[in-house]
């Protein structure tokens, strides 16, 4: 090779390799630009359905294209947990999985995977909660995860008192996990949000229950690949009898949708939501705090800039 | 042409009944019934119109039920199939004379045995329930290793259309009562074609003794008859007397093997009726042989059980022992399921849920291998009424989903020294997590903590709280089974306030 060509060469990979070093950097960051160029840490959106909400916030971060690079392998973890239909507001609203799963094509994602390990029969959960026939309409792959042989173990080192969890293989395979729980109060925990969900990605729950939940609800979220995007469906949420509510009387049609980077900050945002309907001082949800002590986020909103959006 | 129809239809019967018992992924209901029109289910549950037609159709057709209804029938149908095959032009029968104090000899046991509280006799006798024990207990297992091989090709290229499952021996003296049961019929069948429907089985008894009055027969023209007897090398249940040109309808099953090869033309299926009988003596039980099985085998985990006391005593905890059994919801009582139960095991295996297993020592000896309710592998679905909707036996009786949203087979019973919440401290809460009617509920305890209450009045005994509790050795919560079902107070729900937000909060 000639000097020019070298020089040519040099060139460009320099310049190659400048742009892929500053997206890396916004992808690391906690706050994106938003459509006017300010970071934006939360957006919280009320007084529509389910899809045109989560279209609204997504284009306040800057459009799903900031979050799924084309070609990338995508998984998306609503709550499935329970045999319940969406009115009753136990798992995430199968609408909501449908426009997220249509964003992620549209900004060139390879493959979309849904899954969820479930409380009750994985097939009643998948088919009653409507999420299996959405993703599967919506092209995505439904992944079964009832059986220990689709875990795989992996270490928690910033975990307190979980040092290490069985994880599903399809968080540990994809490029890119996007965290989509409903909101509900919670009989053990006292609520169940984005952090709670991560209990749907570990093969053994009952661990959890055994050794300080709220402990073990922060120590899972310091797993990595860390979710990318945290959203919080509260279309309808379950005041009361959480996390499998017993009658159509726990549902609230709340019509809200939260949406975050960071998980600490959604959760405490959905908590003071909730927290008009029935008290829930934060105080009385321990895995926030653990999870700003684990540095996961912060519940300071006041810090934050938050878009708060009425239609 | 009778013979081709025969198997044909056998064959329908046989593939659905054998699906019906091995699929795990709830293909639907329709072939149900095919378990419901067997004959004992039929006359445990006492159904008047399935037994008639029976009845009807062995006066009118002879023992055709035992060529084409009966599983078990249609099972050593095939393996003789499979033997002639192997023995060609050697395979042949010879006429043999009726056992007849065998046959009566076992009916009148399993009637003395029903009576007088043994339904395990009957159990072990039906033809019906010893195929789908076999099924359940032997071949379920390997069918779901297949689907689990298939599941793993499939899934390691990137398709999920096959799911993986948990494949387990449910139960040590069934597996081995159903490879028993295997190994013997088989081998009866093998050797000596249907000598098992002649003489042992007392549903064949039973319509053997109705098809003697048959419409229809198979009759021999003993003037075209030339005495050659290749009818009788044909005849699978050995009751063609070629030399007095006589046949044993208490015997002749109905399969149409011998019509063709006449060459004399002189056997038909047709019309008027005759009559035959003779003696022998009795087998001895293989109870012994089952009783000592049993007993090692419960001495072990029962001498572990005791360690796990010791060791758990000492810390202050208390055994989660269940004393009382339970039975599966809609069996009314133990009482009237275990008199009516022949452990065929189809809810066993068609429970979505894996919550029935065959009892080991739960309703003592006599109740071994009847399903009881357990929930180590998951708990009662609320809506669900499968076990109701396919017994055959009418042991468990069908339940609406509402009926069964009332039905209690259990009360939860809450242990506090054991629950994680008193014990360390921490928040816990999955068994209120699971309970569909909220009889487990977290109240406040103290710092913030909520610690379990119970209501046993809206318990439905589903054992979600049972199966999830975590706290070790012995879990803070479980059912104890109700011996006389009881009806659950449906819970209820606070006026509702329409509650309308219309601000952040934050």
């Amino acid at each position: 090779m000639d000097r020019r060509d070298f020089l040519k060469t040099l060139a460009i990979t320099g310049a190659a390799m400048a742009v892929q070093h500053s997206e890396a950097m916004d992808f690391l960051s906690q706050s994106v630009t938003g459509m006017n160029g300010e970071k934006i840490d939360l957006v919280a959106v009320m007084g529509s359905e389910p899809e045109l909400m989560f279209r609204r916030a997504i284009e306040e971060l800057g459009g799903m294209k900031r979050f799924v690079k084309p070609g990338q392998k995508v998984v998306i973890k609503p709550n499935i947990g329970w045999d319940k239909v969406p009115e009753l507001a136990g798992n995430t609203n199968p609408k909501l999985v449908t426009e997220i799963i249509r964003q992620c094509f549209k900004a060139g994602a390879k493959e979309v995977t849904v899954f969820d390990h479930t409380c009750d029969d994985w097939q009643k959960c998948y088919k009653n909660s409507g999420i299996e026939n959405a993703a599967k309409m919506a092209g995505a792959k439904i992944m079964p995860a009832h059986l220990e042989s689709y875990y795989r173990p992996v270490s928690l080192p910033h975990g307190k008192v979980m040092k290490s969890a069985k994880i599903h293989e399809a968080i540990l395979d994809s490029d890119v996990w996007i965290n989509v729980p409903i909101l509900k109060n919670h009989g053990g925990a006292n609520m169940s949000i984005a952090m709670k969900n991560h209990m749907g990605i570990v093969w053994d729950r009952g661990y959890f229950h055994q050794h300080d939940l709220q402990q073990c609800i922060a120590d899972i979220c310091t797993l990595s690949p860390k979710a990318t995007l945290n959203v919080v469906d509260a279309y309808r949420m379950m005041k009361t009898n959480g996390p499998r509510g017993r009658s159509v009387s726990d549902v609230v049609l709340t019509k809200t949708l939260f949406l975050s980077q960071d998980i600490v900050a959604v959760d405490t945002a959905a908590t003071k939501f909730f927290n008009q309907v029935r008290d829930m001082p934060l105080d009385s949800v321990e895995y926030l705090a653990n999870g700003q002590e684990l540095k996961l986020g912060t519940m300071n909103l006041d810090k934050l800039n938050i878009k708060r959006i009425k239609l | 042409m009778l013979k081709k129809a025969r198997i044909c239809l056998a064959i329908i019967i046989f593939a659905l009944i054998t699906f019906c018992f091995l699929d795990f992924t709830e293909t639907g209901n329709a072939h149900y019934y095919l378990s419901k029109i067997q004959f004992v289910p039929a006359l445990l549950s006492s159904s008047l119109i399935i037994l008639a037609s029976l009845i009807i159709l062995t006066l009118l057709l002879g023992r055709i039920y035992c060529s084409v209804i009966c599983p078990m029938g249609i099972f050593q149908d095939i393996i003789n199939w499979f033997a002639k095959k192997r023995k060609g032009k050697k395979r042949h029968f010879h006429y043999s004379p009726p056992r007849t104090l065998v046959r009566w000899g076992i009916v009148i046991l399993c009637v003395l045995a029903f009576f007088s509280g043994l339904t395990v006799v009957i159990a072990l006798l039906d033809p019906y329930s010893g195929f789908g024990r076999m099924m359940v207990n032997v071949f379920k297992p390997i069918y779901l290793s297949g689907n689990n091989l298939l599941a793993n090709i499939f899934s390691s290229m990137g398709n999920y259309s096959f799911y993986r499952v948990n494949v387990a021996l449910l139960s040590v003296p069934s597996f081995v009562i159903g490879i028993c049961t295997f190994l013997l019929i088989g081998f009866l069948a093998w050797k000596y074609g249907r000598i098992w429907c002649n003489t042992l089985c007392p549903v064949g008894t039973i319509l053997g003794f109705l098809s003697r009055f048959s419409l229809f027969k198979i009759r021999i023209d003993t003037e075209a008859c030339n005495h050659c007897g290749v009818c009788s090398t044909k005849c699978k249940a050995s009751c063609i007397n070629n030399l007095e040109q006589k046949i044993d309808y208490s015997r002749c099953i109905n399969c149409f093997d011998c019509l063709d090869d006449c060459r004399q033309h002189a056997l038909s299926f047709t019309m008027p009726l005759r009559k035959t009988k003779q003696r022998q003596t009795s087998d001895e039980s293989r109870r012994q042989f089952l009783i000592a099985g049993i007993a090692t085998t419960t001495a072990v985990p029962n001498l572990m059980a005791k360690a796990k006391a010791v060791a758990a005593s000492a810390n202050g905890m208390k055994s989660d022992k269940r004393h009382n059994p339970i039975t599966p919801p809609g069996s009314v009582s133990r009482e009237h399921f275990l008199s009516h139960c022949t452990s065929c095991h189809l809810c066993v295996s068609k429970c979505p849920s894996h919550v029935l297993k065959p009892a080991l020592m739960e309703y003592g000896i006599e109740g071994i291998m009847q399903p009881t309710v357990s929930f180590e592998k998951g708990f009662c679905n609320f809506d669900c009424t499968v076990c109701s909707d396919i017994c055959p036996n009418g042991a468990i009786l069908p339940l609406t989903k509402e009926q069964k949203h009332i039905t209690q087979m259990g009360k939860v019973v809450f242990i506090k020294e054991n629950c994680i919440v008193y014990r360390r401290e921490k928040n816990c809460g999955a068994c209120s997590e699971h309970c569909p009617t909220q009889a487990i509920s977290m109240v406040p305890y103290k710092k913030g903590l909520t610690i379990p209450h119970v209501n046993t009045d809206i318990c439905v005994g589903c054992g979600g709280c049972e199966y999830v509790c975590p706290a070790y050795p012995f879990r803070a919560v479980h059912i104890e089974g109700n011996t006389v079902q009881q009806k659950a107070k449906p819970f209820t729900e606070k006026k509702e306030e329409k509650i309308k937000v219309d601000d952040f909060g934050f």
